[in-house]
């Protein structure tokens, strides 16, 4: 699976996103599932699909679903 | 003695080198459990301290150095756990420093380290760790509080209000973190003698004891037992508490 699907699945996954969801323009809190507590949702979804554990920093800095991708290249074993 | 039993289980023990915390490292591989190994530097008596735990059960331990006051340090024990365990079950949080001063001659340098060392780290290593803790849905945090910070004492001014603020952290997070599974307590150690006490004259040591109703200083071990208690599943009902071992000091 391409990257960018499998942070697609993470987000589908952890905050029950609408079918038609605009992945290019989706920001934080747009959505009401995506709030502090989505976020967190979100994070465990991310890690357990990129088996990993994402930093502080950029936990704070997944502002938008194209940052997302940028910061899980990181990730991206 | 296997009365408390963790095996399996992994656990991170911060400034385990001496004191508190190597007999807390002890007691918990003695129980069953793999032990992450945290001394601020692995100088020659930390590294012979580390050889002599893991001889304990060899293969049970490995060592991360570093401050735990440092994000970046923090951020690396998260790393290498998940790397290596993919788990954490036990997080101990038993560094410290003590300076002590009175009001009106503490260096600012000095408030700024006692509450780094004693505060921050305790808040950054709870939250990058919880967080791998979640993924079980279980896993118990104990922190290492003074009875300092219900009394107070002078001269120990940024001290006590260090250890007050881990009751508060303590607290906080026990509620936070418990529908997620995680317990969080803190133990209050009273007067134990280790080398944090050692500086202390004759006559203050002497002043002290006549307090302690059960008559003496106490031992790592008998902090290093409760923490054990705290950390299995013995207490698994137990969460948001702070217990003294203090021989009946504040009672
Ligand atoms: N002994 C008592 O009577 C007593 C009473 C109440 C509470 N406590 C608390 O119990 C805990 C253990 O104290 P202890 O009596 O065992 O004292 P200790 O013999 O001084 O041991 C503390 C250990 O923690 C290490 N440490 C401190 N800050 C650290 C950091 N940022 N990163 C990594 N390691 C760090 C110290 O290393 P360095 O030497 O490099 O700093 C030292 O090896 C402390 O939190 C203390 O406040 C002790």
């Amino acid at each position: 699976m391409e990257l960018q699907q499998r942070v697609e699945k993470a987000f589908t996954d952890a905050l029950d996103l609408p079918a038609d969801v605009d992945w290019a323009t989706l920001e934080y809190r747009q959505y009401e599932t995506w709030s502090s507590l989505g976020h967190m949702t979100l994070v465990a979804a991310l890690e357990e699909e990129f088996d990993a554990m994402m930093e502080a920093d950029d936990i704070l800095e997944m502002s938008s679903f194209n940052k997302a991708v940028e910061i899980m290249r990181k990730y991206d074993a | 003695m296997r009365d408390i039993d963790l095996s399996g289980r992994v656990a991170l023990v911060t400034g385990a080198a001496r004191g508190i915390g190597e007999a807390t490292a002890r007691r918990l591989i003695e129980a069953g459990c793999t032990v992450v190994l945290n001394a601020r530097t692995l100088n020659d008596e930390a590294q012979a301290v580390f050889a002599d735990l893991d001889a304990l059960r060899p293969g049970s331990t490995t060592i991360i150095d570093g401050s735990v006051a440092e994000p970046a340090v923090v951020a690396t024990i998260a790393r290498t756990i998940f790397a290596k365990y993919k788990r954490l079950d036990i997080l101990v949080n038993n560094a410290g420093i003590q300076r002590d001063n009175y009001i009106g001659m503490i260096p600012d340098a000095e408030i700024e380290a006692v509450m780094v060392n004693n505060v921050f780290s305790v808040i950054r290593l709870t939250q990058a760790l919880s967080r791998l803790m979640k993924r079980n849905g279980a896993g118990s945090i104990v922190n290492v509080a003074s009875i300092l910070a219900r009394t107070g004492n002078p001269g120990q001014f940024v001290y006590s209000a260090s250890k007050a603020a881990v009751i508060g952290a303590t607290m906080a997070s026990a509620k936070e973190l418990g529908p997620s599974g995680i317990r969080v307590n803190a133990v209050a150690p009273g007067l134990i003698a280790t080398r944090m006490t050692e500086a202390m004259t004759d006559a203050d040591r002497r002043r002290w004891e006549s307090q302690i109703p059960l008559g003496r200083v106490g031992s790592p071990a008998e902090v290093a037992d409760v923490i054990a208690f705290l950390a299995s599943d013995l207490s698994r009902y137990v969460t948001g508490q702070v217990i003294g071992i203090d021989g009946g000091l504040v009672i």
